[in-house]
């Protein structure tokens, strides 16, 4: 149950975010969630689109350095500790999360928490086995 | 003052007499004993028995870089190895140093021609000469030392690095000569500042600086902030090491050459000829008594001209004008001599490293900075943060390594770095010299 998310590569400069947005939103393709991590000189754009080998190919196309990561959507439960009962389990089973960032599903009123484990084979099994919902490419497109 | 005064301020005619009769020797020496000598000067006619005049010089063939690269690393010494009493090596234009080895009367020149470079810049017997060049395969720090040592005067070997030590020393020992590059005496003239030493309450008089381009508004600030005469000092591993000219204190202007031990010439870069006394172009050396290493007209890409006119100091060797730049794209970043190319060697080292890259050079405050900036392709590029990082360290690290100079890396992304048909614009130098 991976999902495939797009890592984009992007200078600490104004205007490269506008840019990304502009030829995914041309190319007709919707972002679902997104994610930037940025350090002082560059930051790693990370997203979840409806057609990831589509969205891919675009910015290939426009001369970003991309790659495709798999990923894990969990949805948690609205409510307090909806996302503790999930760390839990993971921390439990000595699985280690890279990153992790969070958008809200648009049909419920849940959350959707996107993690990158290190193990990712492992991390599905275990969440698998504790009955935790996952999320996927489907719900995305 | 001048130490050697029967050298010092020998007769024009006099001088070309004993300039002649040692480039014949040196010419007979290397022809006989070093087959790269052996066979450029058959091949160019310039054999021992046609070096009648000094204009004769002309028809030698130049020694590149590139020769001594290609002779790495002995093959260019003109004496067996047991007659080598010390090896030095700079830094070459890929992975592999040059190397230059001296026997014990090179050794010997080479302090005189040190201590008449002190002498020249107002040190004496009594003084206590701060070295603050780097000791190693770098020739600056024992260059400077014997030199300071046959003079008589006191050396203290600080050798580069640890600025409050050495600020410490400078204030307890009672330092009257600095020899240093010139930007790390601006650095250490900021941590004075810092530490609240006033260098007016110091006994340090003069400074001797070298082994990179500087201006003359950069002596202005120099003898301001360090309360000092600042020097210019000339010198290169491959001719011997420092001390090959140097500015007297009488005129700071123009570093004299000591024309007993080489032979300058001046020519056009790209056709070779050379130009008249007084034009502007690259310098060409001969070294006419050395012995380990003797090298015939050697290119030593420095961009200077002769000023033909008699010094006011009375010395009778030529002076060259402080140096204006470089005839090759060698850079000095820190006193470190820094090839493009050197830089290249290593991004290719490394694995998925592409060979798109840029260097921009700066100076912030009073040292140089360099920044290399490297495109990040598919093949480096990770979606996590913390490997892009060890991927810039990792690339930091090499560089330190290889070339001892420490820089910055900026990841950029893919296709940012102009390219162009011809020659890559690799280098931007922002440094205001």
């Amino acid at each position: 149950m991976k999902i495939e998310q797009i890592s984009i590569f992007m200078e600490n400069k104004s205007g490269r975010m506008a840019v990304i947005t502009d030829v995914l939103g041309s190319g007709g393709i919707n972002i679902r969630a997104l994610s930037l991590a940025d350090t002082s000189d560059f930051g790693v754009l990370r997203l979840i689109v409806d057609n990831p080998t589509k969205g891919l190919e675009i910015l290939r196309n426009n001369s970003f350095t991309v790659s495709k990561t798999g990923v894990v959507g969990v949805i948690v439960p609205d409510r307090p500790g909806g996302l503790t009962s999930i760390l839990s389990v993971i921390d439990k089973n000595s699985i280690n999360i890279e990153y992790m960032y969070a958008f809200s599903e648009r049909s419920s009123a849940n959350s959707v928490i996107i993690f990158r484990f290190d193990d990712i084979e492992a991390a599905i099994n275990v969440l698998k086995q504790n009955s935790i919902t996952l999320y996927s490419n489907d719900n995305a497109s | 003052m001048i130490w050697n005064n029967t050298f010092e301020t020998m007769p024009r005619d006099e001088m070309e007499l004993l300039q002649l009769t040692r480039l014949q020797q040196v010419v007979a020496r290397v022809y006989a004993t070093v087959p790269f000598y052996r066979d450029s000067l058959a091949k160019s006619g310039a054999t021992p028995d046609k070096i009648r005049s000094l204009d004769d010089l002309k028809r030698i063939p130049f020694t590149l870089k590139q020769d001594m690269r290609a002779s790495y690393p002995y093959d260019l010494f003109a004496e067996p190895l047991d007659q080598i009493v010390r090896i030095h090596a700079s830094s070459g234009t890929t992975g592999k140093p040059t190397v230059v080895g001296y026997t014990q009367r090179d050794i010997d020149n080479w302090s005189e021609m040190m201590a008449r470079s002190f002498v020249a810049a107002g040190t004496h017997k009594g003084d206590i000469v701060h070295n603050a060049y780097g000791y190693g395969l770098f020739t600056g720090g024992l260059g400077a030392h014997y030199g300071a040592e046959k003079v008589g005067a006191s050396v203290i070997p600080m050798s580069g690095g640890n600025t409050r030590k050495q600020l410490m020393i400078m204030q307890d020992f009672g330092s009257t000569v600095l020899t240093c590059t010139p930007s790390y005496s601006l650095f250490l003239a900021e941590v004075a500042a810092e530490e609240g030493i006033d260098f007016k309450k110091l006994k340090l008089k003069v400074g001797i600086f070298g082994a990179e381009p500087w201006s003359e508004t950069m002596r202005q600030e120099i003898e301001e902030k360090l309360n000092i005469k600042a020097i210019d000092i000339y010198g290169l591993s491959e001719i011997m090491g420092p001390g090959v000219g140097i500015e007297c204190i009488e005129a700071q202007n123009g570093l004299h050459l000591w024309e007993d031990h080489f032979i300058p010439e001046i020519i056009e870069p790209d056709t070779g000829e050379v130009l008249p006394l007084g034009e502007k172009g690259e310098l060409v050396i001969t070294t006419i008594t050395k012995e380990g290493i003797p090298l015939l007209r050697y290119r030593t890409r420095d961009i200077t001209r002769i000023i033909p006119e008699p010094c006011i100091c009375g010395r009778t060797h030529l002076r060259i004008e402080r140096l204006s730049g470089r005839s090759d794209d060698m850079l000095i970043i820190r006193g470190v001599n820094v090839f493009p190319s050197q830089i290249e060697s290593v991004l290719f080292g490394i694995k998925g490293v592409e060979p798109h890259y840029q260097l921009i050079i700066d100076r912030e405050g009073t040292l140089d900075t360099l920044e290399i900036q490297v495109e990040v392709n598919e093949q480096t590029f990770s979606d996590e943060i913390k490997n892009l990082q060890a991927l810039s360290n990792h690339i930091c690290h090499a560089i330190k390594e290889m070339l001892g100079v420490t820089c910055r890396v900026r990841l950029v992304e893919p296709k940012t770095i102009v390219r162009s048909e011809g020659k890559a614009k690799r280098v931007i130098d922002n440094r205001k010299a």
